[in-house]
């Protein structure tokens, strides 16, 4: 079994399509959508989350391709700048999936990727713009 | 024996002083015991690394040809305006200050984006920022308009003077209603969804001296990267307030007011900061030497988060209301832990001040003297300290008279 966070483009013409439904059906993947967002005349962007096998994540993923759908890994809309970041946790208490966290020692703060859903609660709450969700 | 500032400076310039941080000085006493860590150790360091928002700089940025008398007139940095209410070409920049056509909250919560804060820390980092003015000209100081570029480096005097810096000790904040509030404490959830707290606890200049046995006017300190002095007690200085046995306040009590060339700091340590639906202000960094001259000192420096007490204050109502009142008491330990308990219900904390520079900064200052490079000063006068009888005071209004 494999998982993959990733963020899906839509192109216009895509977007009354049920595109996630055959992602479901024909490919087996378990799809757990954590954010989209589709509006009128632009594109639509979805954030999912996709658990299944090997073989289906890789012909589900080049179904998407084929039909226009632009794929990006998660990781790549999220940004932490470090060198904005004075570590002070402010944003600790917020992070419902504890990608921002704090190494209690040395109250050191780090961003984990792979555990960021891209909810965007941190961004209001850093008071240092060390945040930046393009998305 | 008790040591002098002299004899510390004398084993500073041989290189020879014992200098340990705040937070190393602590397993060092559990060691070795107090009296002789008051014998062995000549200087212990603090830091602190926060929001510090009555900070600001006052400038002389040169005469103009023609000349300009800013003074009685309108200038702005990168459109923030300053004040000029002195001579011809000197004023000052408040850290919150805010372009006159920033949205502020007109948009809720408002995102406060940019600010005198913001300017400073351009500043410091050697960035050109655009000075307009207007002026109402006079015989001496025709000139009516000025538009141009100014950097630190053109600047006749750049000098940060901050009236109240490193509060000692903070409140701990929730809030009790039930919707989002967007506060100077960062944003609280409702129903106490989480509590901030914003101090360095045991690294804290002020709570390392907490009853002001070294620090004074004229205490040479480390600040926003660079050499500062104590100008005296910050505004707001309230000594007079309930304390712990080891003599600690157990709500915000004293503050500092400091100053220091802006062209020696760093903007690593003077950041421009946006609180959410709040304003903008100034992370400032700061640090204080502790001259270990005998052994109830080296006591207190010795302090340790658990014993420094703070008081979680709701700012939906009491704290908006100036109803003063606490609704639990916690210690930094359990702060920094990442959770309290508070009226039997457990709540997540974050900080806003940051341990981690707090920690750098008291290495840095450490570092500063034992290589010889910062010696101590011997104040000219101590802060007003528990005994002072001064009465912490709040805005008595008085309506007023129509005159027929």
């Amino acid at each position: 079994m494999q998982k993959k966070r990733i963020v899906l483009s839509y192109p216009h013409h895509l977007v009354d399509q049920p595109v996630i439904s055959k992602l479901v059906k024909d490919y087996d993947l378990v799809v757990n959508i954590m954010r989209a967002r589709i509006t009128p005349n632009e594109e639509g962007r979805l954030v999912l989350e996709l658990t299944g096998k090997r073989a289906g994540m890789e012909a589900g993923l080049k179904y998407l391709s084929e039909i226009g759908v632009e794929i990006q890994p998660l990781a790549q809309d999220v940004k932490w700048h470090e060198d904005r970041c004075t570590h002070c946790t402010a944003c600790i208490s917020i992070c419902p999936t504890k990608a921002l966290d704090v190494e209690r020692k040395n109250m050191e703060v780090s961003f984990k990727r792979d555990k960021c859903i891209a909810c965007e609660l941190c961004i209001p709450v850093c008071p240092y713009q060390a945040m930046e969700i393009l998305f | 024996m008790a040591k002098t500032i002299e004899e510390i400076n004398e084993k500073i310039k041989k290189g020879k002083a014992v200098v340990l941080t705040a937070e190393e000085i602590i397993d060092y006493v559990a060691a070795k015991g107090a009296k002789r860590a008051a014998q062995e150790v000549d200087v212990v360091t603090t830091g602190t690394f926060g929001p510090m928002c009555s900070s600001g700089a006052y400038f002389n940025v040169g005469h103009s040809k023609p000349r300009i008398k800013l003074g009685g007139g309108k200038t702005f940095l990168n459109d923030v305006p300053v004040y000029t209410g002195f001579a011809a070409v000197d004023f000052f920049l408040g850290a919150t200050a805010m372009a006159e056509d920033d949205p502020r909250n007109k948009i809720y919560p408002g995102k406060f984006a940019y600010g005198g804060a913001y300017v400073i820390e351009e500043l410091v980092a050697g960035k050109d920022v655009k000075m307009t003015a207007t002026a109402y000209g006079t015989d001496c100081y025709p000139r009516k308009a000025i538009e141009t570029y100014i950097s630190l480096k053109d600047m006749n005097e750049a000098v940060l003077l901050n009236i109240r810096n490193a509060y000692q000790n903070y409140n701990v904040a929730v809030n009790l209603s039930d919707k989002v509030i967007y506060t100077y404490m960062g944003v609280l959830q409702p129903k106490m969804g989480n509590a901030n707290y914003c101090s360095a606890g045991q690294l804290s200049p002020l709570l390392n001296d907490p009853l002001f046995k070294t620090v004074g006017i004229g205490t040479r300190i480390f600040l926003g990267g660079g050499i500062g002095y104590v100008v005296g007690n910050g505004t707001q200085h309230n000594p007079g307030v309930k304390r712990t046995e080891g003599g600690v306040p157990k709500t915000p009590s004293g503050t500092l007011c400091v100053t220091g060339d802006l062209k020696t700091m760093n903007r690593k340590w003077l950041r421009g900061t946006s609180y959410t639906g709040y304003g903008v202000t100034l992370t400032v960094g700061i640090g204080v030497p502790i001259p270990i001259l005998d052994e109830e000192i080296l006591r207190y420096a010795a302090v340790r988060d658990e014993e420094i007490l703070a008081q979680v204050v709701d700012y939906s109502e009491s704290y908006p209301q100036c109803v003063p009142g606490s609704i639990g008491e916690v210690n930094y330990k359990q702060l920094k832990s990442g959770k309290i308990t508070v009226q039997g219900r457990e709540i997540p904390t974050a900080g806003l001040s940051s341990y981690l520079k707090a920690r750098e900064i008291a290495k840095a200052l450490k570092e500063w003297i034992e290589t010889g490079k910062f010696l101590l000063t011997q104040p000219v006068e101590l802060l007003l300290s528990a005994d002072s009888g001064i009465v912490f005071k709040t805005l008595r209004e008085r309506p007023i008279e129509k005159t027929a």
